[in-house]
This record gives C-alpha cells, sequence and structure tokens, in this order.
C-alpha cells in the first residue's frame, strides 16, 4: 500500500496529515457549501444581499425550494429527460453487451479494427456530429412525422453516441471471463445464442449494473443535444435549468440554487447509494495496463 | 391511385427511412446467406449489427457527412426537398420533406477561417513577447507606457480567438491531473475518515456541467461580500470579477471544469493506487529510496495506466469543452472556444451558417485526431497483450 498506514507514522506527521485532510476537504467542498447555503435562504435575505453569499441563512426558509415544486415547466422537463435517459440505457447497453461479447471472444479478422472503430468514435469531440445528424432526424420518419424536435431525436442519437462507450466497456469485461466457460458450453450443444443467455448473461449483472448507472449519468447530464435537437418547450432538465435562470428566475439566487441541486439529484443519489458499481465501472481498465 | 398514393404521403416513410429499413433488412439476410458457411452460424453478424449499424449511422457517417457540408454552403433557411427537387417547382398541394440546400464552394469555408491567420499569430505573438520580457515593470517608463507595455489579451479574428483559448483549455486543464493524484495519495488510507471522506471528493464527476456552471457563477459572484470579492480588488479586477475580465474569464471557466475532473483523475488514481505493487515498493526502500524519490522512481511508473486513462478523457474534455463555456459567459469576455463557435455560426442569433458551423468542428474534429490516433493505437497495444 502507498503511502504507509498513517497510524505508523510519527506523531508530528499525523497531526501534520490530518489537519491537511481536513483543510483540504474543507476548500474542495467551499462551492458546494455556498450552493446549499444560498439554497435554503429567505427570498427576502436574498434580496437584500443580492448576491451568493457566506452568510447563515437567518431564517433557515427554502422559498427557493417552493418556487420550483410549482414550476411546471421544470417539472415537465424533469419527465422529458427520464423519458429520454431510460430507454438510451436500454439501447445502449443492450446492443453494446451482444457486441461487446463477439469482440471479446470470438476471434475473426478485422475484430481489432471493429473495437478500434467503436473506442475512436467515442473520442470524437461530438460536436462534429451535429449538422449532418440534425438533417438526418429533419429527413427521417414516416409521413409528415420526423424525429428532429421531438423526444425521439435525443433518444436515437444518445442511443447511437454511447453505444461506442458501452461497447468499449463490455467488451474489456467479457474478455476477462473465463473462456473455458463457454467452451464448456458449447462441447454440450450450445448455440451462440444460449451461450450468450445462460453464460454470459448471468456473469454480466455487476458490469450492466454499473454501465447502466454511467450512462444514466451522461445523458442525464447532457445539455449540448437537447440545445441541437429539440426547440421550444421540450427540454431536457440541464438545458431547462439554464432556461430558467436566463428568464424569469433571474437574480433569484435560491431559486437557481435549489434548481442545481435538484437537476444533480438522480445521480447523485445512484452515485451515494451504488457507489462501489459506479466506481468499478469508472475504473475499469486503470488497474491493469 | 391517388387514394394509395394519399396514404403514402400521409404514413409512408421518408426515402432516407426506406434506405435505412432495406440496410437492416440486407444485413439480417446477408447474416442467414452467409452465416451458413461459418462455424458459429448468423449469430455473429446479428450479435453485432445493431450496435454497429446505429454506431455507424449516427456517429461514423456524420463525420464524412461534416466533411462533406464544410465544402459547401449551407444555410438554415434555404430549404429544399431532401429528393432534390426545388421546393418552387413543387405542384400545387404536393408535399415533400425540407432540408438545407447544399451549394458546393470549395474551400472557401476554410478560408474564411484561417482569414488574418498571420495577423493574428503576430499579434499573439506580441503579447507573449511583452508576458515573458516584462516590459510593464521597466521603473524608467512612464504610467502612460506602462499600460501600453502590459500584455492584455490580443485582438484577434474569432476564429483565432476560440483557437488561441483551445489551446489554453488543452493546456490549462491537463492541471486537473497532478492535483487529482495528489488529492488520490492523501486520500488512500483505510482510517474511517478518509473512506467516509473519499466519497466527498468524487462526486463532482456526477453533477451535470450546467450544475457546475451555476456553482462556480455562484462561487465567482461580484457581489459586495461574495467570497472571493477581496481576490478581485487585489488584483484589480473590481466589480468584473474573473469572468468579466478579457482572457480572465476563459481561464475562470477551466478552474470550474477542474472541478469534476479533479474528482475523475482521484476515482481514477486511487483504483490504480490499490493496485501498486507492495514489494517494489519494499524492495525500493531496501535500495534507500524515500519520499519523493521513491514516489517519483517506484509509485509513478506503476500508476501509468490510470495516468493514460486521464490524460485520455482530459484532452477530450478540453477539445469538446462547450457547456460550461455557453452557460457562463456564453463566448463573452474573450472565452469563446472552438465548439462554441461552431454553435454560435449555426445557430446563434446571426447565425444559421451551417457550412461554416460545419467547417469549425472539421477543424475541432481534425485537431482531435491527432490525439485519437495516439490514444487509439495505445489501446489497441494494451488489448492484444
Amino acid at each position: 500500500m502507498y503511502p504507509s498506514p498513517e497510524n505508523t507514522w510519527r506523531p508530528g506527521a499525523r497531526t501534520f496529515y490530518w489537519s491537511c485532510v481536513v483543510a483540504v476537504t474543507l476548500v474542495w467542498l467551499t462551492p458546494i457549501f455556498l450552493l446549499l447555503l444560498t439554497a435554503l435562504k429567505s427570498n427576502e435575505q436574498i434580496n437584500a444581499e443580492q448576491g451568493a453569499k457566506f452568510t447563515m441563512p437567518a431564517p433557515v426558509f427554502p422559498e427557493g425550494f417552493m418556487t420550483i415544486l410549482t414550476d411546471v415547466p421544470f417539472w415537465s422537463s424533469m419527465m422529458y429527460s427520464f423519458m429520454v435517459v431510460l430507454p438510451v440505457v436500454a439501447i445502449a447497453v443492450g446492443f453494446a453487451t451482444l457486441a461487446g461479447y463477439v469482440l471479446a471472444k470470438h476471434k475473426f479478422l478485422g475484430r481489432t479494427w471493429l473495437f478500434a472503430i467503436f473506442v475512436a468514435g467515442n473520442f470524437v469531440p461530438f460536436q462534429v456530429l451535429t449538422f449532418p445528424v440534425l438533417r438526418m432526424m429533419q429527413d427521417l420518419g414516416f409521413g409528415d412525422w420526423s424525429p428532429y424536435n421531438s423526444l425521439w431525436a435525443l433518444i436515437i442519437f444518445h442511443g447511437a453516441f454511447q453505444t461506442g462507450f458501452c461497447v468499449f466497456f463490455m467488451r474489456n469485461f467479457i474478455a476477462a471471463l473465463p473462456t473455458e466457460l463457454i467452451e464448456a458450453a458449447r462441447i454440450e450443444g450450445a448455440n451462440e445464442f444460449q451461450v450468450f443467455s445462460k453464460i454470459i448473461l448471468p456473469l454480466l449483472r455487476p458490469a450492466l449494473a454499473a454501465l447502466g448507472l454511467l450512462i444514466f449519468t451522461f445523458v442525464w447530464n447532457d445539455f449540448y443535444w437537447s440545445l441541437v435537437l429539440t426547440q421550444g418547450d421540450l427540454m431536457l432538465v440541464p438545458r431547462q435549468l439554464v432556461n430558467l435562470a436566463s428568464g424569469q428566475w433571474q437574480n433569484r439566487w435560491n431559486v437557481m440554487a435549489g434548481g442545481s441541486i435538484i437537476v444533480a439529484l438522480p445521480p447523485l443519489v445512484f452515485f451515494f447509494f451504488l457507489q462501489r458499481q459506479f466506481v468499478s465501472g469508472l475504473t475499469l481498465g486503470a488497474q491493469k495496463g | 391511385m391517388s387514394f394509395f398514393s394519399d396514404i403514402w404521403q400521409a404514413i409512408g416513410p421518408s426515402s432516407l427511412t426506406l434506405w435505412l429499413i432495406g440496410l437492416v433488412a440486407a444485413t439480417v439476410a446477408v447474416a442467414f446467406l452467409v452465416g451458413r458457411f461459418f462455424r458459429y452460424g448468423p449469430a455473429r453478424i446479428l450479435f453485432l449489427a445493431p450496435a454497429f449499424l446505429l454506431f455507424s449511422v449516427f456517429v461514423l457517417y456524420p463525420i464524412a457527412g461534416s466533411t462533406w457540408m464544410s465544402l459547401h454552403d449551407v444555410r438554415a433557411d434555404r430549404m429544399i426537398c431532401s429528393d432534390g427537387r426545388e421546393i418552387a417547382s413543387l405542384e400545387e398541394g404536393e408535399k415533400c420533406r425540407r432540408v438545407q440546400k447544399m451549394e458546393f464552394v470549395g474551400l472557401a469555408n476554410y478560408k474564411r477561417f484561417f482569414a488574418k491567420t498571420p495577423r493574428n499569430i503576430e499579434r499573439m505573438g506580441k503579447e507573449v513577447g511583452k508576458l515573458v520580457t516584462f516590459q510593464y515593470l521597466n521603473p524608467t517608463l512612464t504610467e502612460k507606457e506602462r499600460k501600453k507595455a502590459k500584455p492584455s489579451y490580443p485582438r484577434l479574428t474569432d476564429a483565432g480567438e476560440a483557437l488561441l483559448n483551445n489551446v489554453i483549455w488543452l493546456i490549462m486543464f491537463q492541471i486537473a491531473i497532478p492535483i487529482g493524484l495528489a488529492l488520490a495519495v492523501l486520500l488512500n488510507q483505510n482510517h474511517f475518515a478518509t473512506r467516509l471522506m473519499k466519497p466527498m471528493f468524487f462526486f463532482p464527476f456526477v453533477l451535470s456541467p450546467t450544475v457546475i456552471a451555476f456553482l462556480f457563477q455562484f462561487f465567482y459572484n461580484t457581489s459586495d461580500g461574495s467570497p472571493l470579492m477581496w481576490f478581485f480588488n487585489a488584483v484589480g479586477w473590481g466589480k468584473d470579477g474573473i469572468l468579466g475580465t478579457n482572457g480572465w474569464s476563459n481561464i475562470g471557466i477551466i478552474i470550474a471544469a477542474w472541478y469534476p475532473q479533479i474528482a475523475y483523475c482521484v476515482i481514477i488514481y486511487l483504483a490504480g493506487l490499490t493496485a501498486i505493487n507492495a514489494e517494489l515498493i519494499e524492495a525500493g526502500k531496501l535500495d534507500g529510496a524515500e519520499g519523493f524519490t521513491l514516489f517519483q522512481k517506484i509509485v509513478l511508473p506503476q500508476l501509468w495506466p490510470a495516468t493514460f486513462i486521464c490524460v485520455v478523457v482530459t484532452t477530450i474534455g478540453a477539445l469538446r469543452s462547450f457547456d460550461l463555456v455557453h452557460v457562463m459567459t456564453v463566448g463573452g469576455q474573450k472565452s469563446e472556444v472552438l465548439a462554441r463557435l461552431m454553435y454560435e455560426v449555426g445557430f446563434g442569433e446571426n447565425g444559421g451558417n451551417y457550412g461554416y458551423g460545419a467547417t469549425i468542428s472539421v477543424i475541432l474534429f481534425l485537431i482531435m485526431l491527432v490525439f485519437i490516433v495516439f490514444f487509439v493505437t495505445n489501446m489497441i497495444r494494451q488489448a492484444d497483450d
């Protein structure tokens, strides 16, 4: 273990270490404290202070949260976000698991290249996709209907884009599973569909949870594509937050702070309850070279 | 006859939709026709196809599409039927699916982007020169001369400004990595207090960039008695604050962007630290390595996989930066970056120029491509081992 356990250090070093930890933590959390303090202040106090300050809320009166609770556009955006994120997680994780299995456990010509394409596509600055994707969304569809300016555009695009990361993740995870299991099942006469559903899928449960959480967070936090692919009231929460903050919530710091906290809440709740899955998902590949 | 064509008009798929349906059908057909000659039947193609088709159509093809579009003049409000007919030539009551018209203009968009590049470089060089030589500290200068000699943000074209800011992002954003490493080393203890504190350092990673932007707008606010006002006054920005000062607004945004990025690096490095080989450390200690030497010679090389991932993600993040700039300054106060300039050109108030927007995004992509090739070859090498 590096560094060595602190209880083996000299007393002076330990005192120094712990004061460092406390100081660093305080500095690190300063912006968060400011946000929390502001969210708990009353309108009166906010108007008197004209900004976000390190003053105690007196009295503690979350008028900001109360304003948000009655804000219809905000809550419909919240619903839109869930309506986009959940199908995207299903599409991206589902398709990528199938592809990841073949890329990890089948040897065929060009599999490295195929994998490289998924990885490389995932690194692209996604802004380069903007105009063609927009054009395609206008051009796709049935009759007069096109996915442009509907939640479908976001579902389709995010589903496709996140597939890249999911394939990368799933291929690496499945590659680490023992090949002997698959060989044994094949000798028993199982076809590929049975191998996948009976052998691979049960072993993937932790990976599926970790990946699902990551994709949920990535797509929930998306701002850019909601800005480009939808117009009007059809906004996902991060964009709605910006929209309200530059409109009717302008200079109402407690409402903005409360709104930020509510937008951050779904990923945060997942993170704190399923921290181990989350971290294991992120750190796949960080340990072995 | 007209009855059926009316129905087709109302619910029939557009030609692009038909193409995609055809593509899917062809893939399935090929899977079953070719599959019989392979050991595993059609399974392999059927497993790969959904992910690959979706990814090709909506991620790989648009890269080529953007490059093609960057050679054209495309305007948001100049529409044409997607099958190539002019809208004016349509008969009464006839409908068609409208997309933007593309007129080939060759490299005109790229010329616009790189217009006045030598002048931009000269002006940047001048400011950097002043910065390096500390001219403005010369005690013989009068107050007026000193002001003139003081480095300031150079007057550049929009493209030059965005390019410069992206380079600053690319360099400054990497500082999140050593900070993350330091925090990870600090927190890598088995004490219950550090275990309790680790999630506090992890969670900014899951915050939306919009929330991060607000968080730091609060932090940087310039009302009396705001947390950083003493600092803004001390360096002479006063009521403008960091976000209202030309040039420094970019730095302010980058520092805000550090917050989730440091959190990410802490997560990655803590995972890397748990995998450190204890025997190597003991051997190093026996050989007399101590303190920083031990860290540099024995620990750091073992953390290379973690460092690699952090560099990859940080570089990508620096070039993709859009949300924070858009929310915090809307590109004002000289904080424009390429991704946001592209948005401004395409969708902003005086925008609607999709062709030029695509050009900017392609240039952004080409910058990234250098890194992508390096990263991917490295990763493939790792995957092959």
